[in-house]
């Protein structure tokens, strides 16, 4: 026998977000007219600890076995109401919120009579949903104590280590043949000088050592199912396939370095036009001797247009490469728009070591703006007081390299300062191009379910607030694969993915979505077209029935749109309930 | 063996530490220094480059944190002494009295209602008054009323008001004793007072205000109700200037500044963004040396602040501001780089972008800890490449940016926040298994 719903609605002013435009008081006399309604306030601030006890204490005297919270938006500030409907003693999913900011306050901000009738709407749909809702359980599943770490790079290894030291184990695979990613192509750092082995060989031999970490090289993911906690991956290398069963999966893959198309400041036709990291090369190997000058051009491929479109088709036909190639289709006329971070300090390190060693050769360096960003500006400093020279030019009007009579590279370009054209013989012409997505990516993403942003790195869960975590649950990013950074920030994100991850390790159990399919199996034909149609691979046919792993199942609801039989229902989203919020709609009390 | 740790300061970047230690299994003390946690998020009015409301995505960190079992928070506190190494440090805290009786106050706010006496209003940049027993802000957690005995007037009204029997205006300063494991640092940045440049003539003109005080103007919980007007009459400002790098990349000796604070860039073209977007047909410039949008996003949004919101970008480091008496316009003086002519150019009001710098009072808090400070104050790394999150003393962790510029934003504040619950996690978990 199912009780008799008494419903609690508190409806709350936001400082003036909601308040200044919303006559709020109305609409609480309003909620108090309608049916099942037992209780209705309203708070300054619902989300405030006082909001909350209002709650807990409106429960408890009004006996609420179900509450409406009229205020903001679910994704930020659902849990929390939820949690205090629990700490009451009130199922967290006997909750339902109204958003009457976003979706009224703010919208309507110039309408407050239409505002006040559109809010007192919302929330008479939430009170009718709300009576309808019917308590839920969130599943519990064990977390496996061990996370599959993608890419040894600096992010992998520093992730793989910290996790190892805290006792879980680490498989940790590498599609090359040695560690160590982008960086080891690099000569020195910025802005310490020290050599890049000096971070790395110590870095390598702790991961080699350790013996919580098996570590794989040249080796990639070729396949993953499972879920947060208790993830199957399938590892092919150099001895076949290999099956691990992890908890947390960690990608720190990296990025690529931009390199330019053939003819690109005639990159690829005169040798002697080279990119920055194979001046790092030859730095290394002392190869660049006493040139007369060494001219720098940055943002070659960043902010502006100089993707070709053959550039896309080494790329493999999927949906998400499909992404890709629209995303690089569009860069096709503007380029990368973002700004890849590191290769001014780059550039800046690599005059100065040109410097350190030949002190008479003219560095120059051209650039649109300086963007030497955090306290690098020091570093900034010391290249030019080794008397490295740096002219701003006309952006818009890329640099022309040319060969004179004699053979000699020369760069021209428009000062800024002057307007004026001015011409460089050069030895050397350096590249400064950005990091961009690897193409692996595409596929790894795509498998791991983890979204591609439109500068085609890998998106994290929140751009500000989850900077590590993915929308995919125990699936967590470091390193460059969602963004260019330098070898410190690269350590520091695989410190904080590898946080992350051993919290799921270390709590071995977790709670997660409660909000899942059902299926009628009186009503299924077993047709399989939800199996078909889930992203997720939660739904299997099995002896003509569909049923479904509700641990997989991330509650989009798909299936139960495409069901042909209307076999599958959400919870918390059953078409009764759903029904009876466009029917409060349609149906207006006074 | 402790296995609790103590965070100093409760910004964004110390309650993302405090979180991940706690859910780690850690037992963690949050200790800040004002009666509220929070930090300048709390204060901001919207986040670059997504345009969150800073309050709406802080708030429900902030209520999570306070509600952790196994966080305890140590607010309106200092860190007095220190002693002891890695896995065994002794800790003194100096818990200020609040002249509030922490068990009983219910943050009900009667006693604000009816206290006469009123002091300038910190949380909203001094921009209008806030009574002698407050609130920090609506939001502030946890939920306690304050006096300001500098601002009280002794009159006993709050004491008679209350329902709850809360105000002890004899309570003195307690000290507290912990038992800690590892300590983590988060004690974030103070902003340059510009008066110091005195050619800007910040706190002379009337309509020269700081980005702080304008994120306050914008921001509907602020002083004016987030409605943008300029402090000499109160109108709305239809043309407006941003000058960014006022005392950043400053070599002057007596600011000595040479770093980029690195936010500045970005900030100002959100709030240039947020200012058309409360009015449409005002004017927006910014003044920049160079123009330094790194960070995820965000060139893809200079590029649409140009294109579709219409902002003005003047590369020029202008050199003066003057004042029209008669309007009290801000007049600035600038160099066009590529005519080299002088232009004098009214605003209705001017924003300086200040320097971030190290928070007051970082320097004792250094010397209590023994952790080394570097050139410009900023918290000392072991090695800004190969450790960047730990400090010169071993069991103690920094992030945010008391290491100063190194950190940048929001995102990179909570990464090295997650990342230092990480460095303690390992060495308290070496120390165990040895």
């Amino acid at each position: 026998m199912k009780e008799e719903p008494r419903v609690g609605v508190f409806i709350c002013h936001c400082g003036i977000n909601i308040g200044g435009v919303v006559n709020v008081p109305e609409v609480t006399e309003y909620a108090k007219s309608l049916q099942n309604v037992k209780h209705a306030e309203n708070n300054l601030y619902t989300c405030s600890e006082a909001g909350l006890a209002a709650i807990k204490e409106a429960i408890k005297k009004h006996k609420l076995n179900r509450v409406v919270v009229a205020s903001c938006t679910p994704r930020t500030h659902e849990p929390l109401f939820r949690s205090a409907c629990e700490e009451a003693g009130v199922n967290r999913y006997l909750f339902e919120m109204a958003n009457i900011r976003e979706h009224c306050s703010w919208v309507h901000a110039h309408e407050p009579k239409e505002a006040t009738k559109k809010a007192k709407d919302i929330v008479r749909m939430a009170v009718a949903k709300a009576a309808l809702l019917e308590p839920q359980t969130e599943p519990e599943v064990d977390v496996k104590d061990a996370s599959l770490v993608i890419g040894a790079g600096i992010a992998g290894m520093t992730a793989a280590l910290s996790m190892a030291n805290q006792g879980f184990k680490v498989h940790l695979i590498e599609k090359e043949k040695e560690l160590g990613g982008l960086t080891q192509r690099l000569y020195k750092l910025y802005p310490t000088l020290a050599d890049s082995s000096e971070i790395l060989e110590p870095l390598i031999k702790s991961v080699e050592a350790n013996r919580n970490i098996e570590l794989m090289t040249s080796t990639t993911l070729k396949d993953v199912t499972g879920y947060i906690g208790n993830f199957d991956a399938v590892l092919t290398g150099p001895e076949g396939d290999k099956k691990v069963n992890v908890g947390t999966i960690i990608v720190a893959s990296g990025s690529s370095n931009y390199t330019p198309p053939q003819g690109l400041y005639q990159y690829g036709i005169y040798d002697h036009v080279i990119t920055q990291i194979e001046l790092d090369e030859m730095l290394s190997k002392g190869k660049i001797g006493h040139p007369k000058r060494i001219v720098m051009i940055q943002c070659v491929g960043a902010r502006k247009g100089e993707i070709r479109p053959s550039d896309l088709e080494a790329f493999p036909k999927s949906d998400t490469a499909d992404l890709l190639r629209k995303i690089l289709k569009a860069r096709k006329e503007e380029g990368w728009p973002y700004l890849s971070k590191i290769c001014c300090m780059d550039a800046k390190k690599n005059a100065i070591l040109v410097k350190e060693k030949s002190p008479k050769t003219d560095v120059v360096i051209l650039f649109g703006d300086l963007r030497v960003y955090k306290e690098y500006e020091d570093f900034y400093r010391k290249a030019r007081d080794l008397e490295v020279r740096f002219i701003r030019h006309i952006e818009e009007v890329s640099p022309e390299i040319t060969k004179t009579s004699e053979g000699e590279l020369q760069v021209a370009t428009f000062d800024a300062m002057s307007g004026l054209e001015v011409k460089f013989p050069a030895d050397w012409v350096v590249l400064s191009t950005p990091l961009i997505p690897n193409k692996d990516e595409v596929m790894l993403a795509r498998m791991l379910k983890i979204p591609i942003g439109t500068d085609g790195f890998l998106m994290e869960a929140h751009l500000k607030l989850r900077p590590v975590d993915t929308n995919v649950d125990g699936v967590f990013i470091a390193g460059t694969v969602s963004g260019p950074k330098d070898v410190s920030e690269s350590i520091i994100s695989g410190e904080a993915a590898a946080a992350r991850a051993s919290i799921l390790m270390g709590n071995k159990k977790v709670r997660t979505e409660a909000i899942t399919a059902v299926v009628d199996e009186e009503l299924c034909i077993g047709c399989g077209l939800c199996e078909e149609i889930c992203p997720y691979g939660a739904p299997k046919v099995e002896e003509g029935k569909s049923k479904i792993l509700e641990i997989l199942c991330r509650g989009c609801g798909s299936c139960s749109a495409e069901c042909p039989r209307q076999a599958i229902t959400m919870r918390h989203f059953g078409d009764h309930q759903l029904l009876a919020q466009v029917k409060a709609l349609l149906t207006p009390q006074a | 063996m402790q296995k609790a740790v103590m965070v100093i300061g409760a910004g964004i970047d110390g309650i993302q530490a405090s979180m991940d230690l706690a859910n780690k299994g850690f037992k963690v003390y949050l200790v800040e220094k004002s009666p509220s946690i929070g930090g300048r998020m709390a204060q901001l009015d919207k986040t670059f480059p997504t345009m969150d409301c800073s309050m709406c995505i802080l708030a429900p960190k902030m209520i999570e944190c306070s509600h952790h079992p196994t966080v305890k928070l140590l607010t309106y506190s200092e860190v007095k002494e220190v002693k002891g190494s890695p896995g065994n440090f002794k800790v003194k805290i100096l818990k200020k009295p609040r002249y509030v009786d922490e068990a009983k106050c219910t943050g009900c706010g009667i006693c604000a209602q009816s206290c006469p006496a009123e002091a300038p209003n910190e949380f909203d940049e001094n921009i209008g008054v806030r009574k002698a027993v407050y609130m920090p802000f609506p939001q502030a957690i946890p939920r306690i009323m304050v006096i300001d005995k500098n601002g009280c007037v002794e009159c006993g009204l709050c004491d008679k008001v209350c329902p709850a029997k809360a105000v002890n205006r004899e309570q003195k300063p307690e000290e507290i004793q912990l038992d800690v494991g590892a300590i983590v640092v988060a004690t974030g940045f103070d902003m340059f007072d510009p008066s110091i440049i005195p050619q800007y003539g910040y706190k002379r003109y009337k309509n020269v205000i700081t980005a702080m005080e304008l994120e306050r103007l914008l921001c509907a919980s602020g002083p004016t109700g987030g409605h943008l007007i300029r402090p000499s009459d109160g109108k709305i400002p239809r043309h407006i200037a941003f000058i960014q790098c006022v005392g950043s990349r400053d070599r002057r000796e007596w600011i000595n500044h040479s770093y980029c604070s690195s936010i500045c860039c970005k900030y100002a073209v959100k709030d240039a963004v947020l200012i058309k977007e409360h009015e449409p047909s005002a004017l927006v410039t910014i003044f920049y040396i160079d123009m330094r949008a790194f960070g995820k996003g965000f060139q893809e949004f200079v590029n649409r602040a140009k294109s579709e919101f219409g902002i003005e970008f003047i590369r020029s480091n202008p050199g003066e501001i003057t004042e029209d008496q008669k309007t009290s316009n801000p007049i600035i003086s600038f160099e066009d780089p590529v005519t080299r002519t002088v232009h004098n150019v009214a605003f209705d009001l001017v924003v300086l972008c200040p320097a971030l710098i190290p928070t007051q009072g970082v320097e004792k808090l250094a010397k209590t800890l023994g952790v080394e400070l570097d050139n410009y104050g900023f918290v000392k790394l072991k090695d800004s490449v190969k450790n960047p999150l730990d400090t010169t003393v071993p069991g103690i962790f920094a992030c945010g940016y008391c290491v100063g510029p190194k950190t940048g934003d929001i995102p990179d504040s909570i990464t090295q926040g997650s990342a230092t619950a990480a460095r303690v996690s390992n060495i308290l978990s070496d120390k165990e298994a040895s």
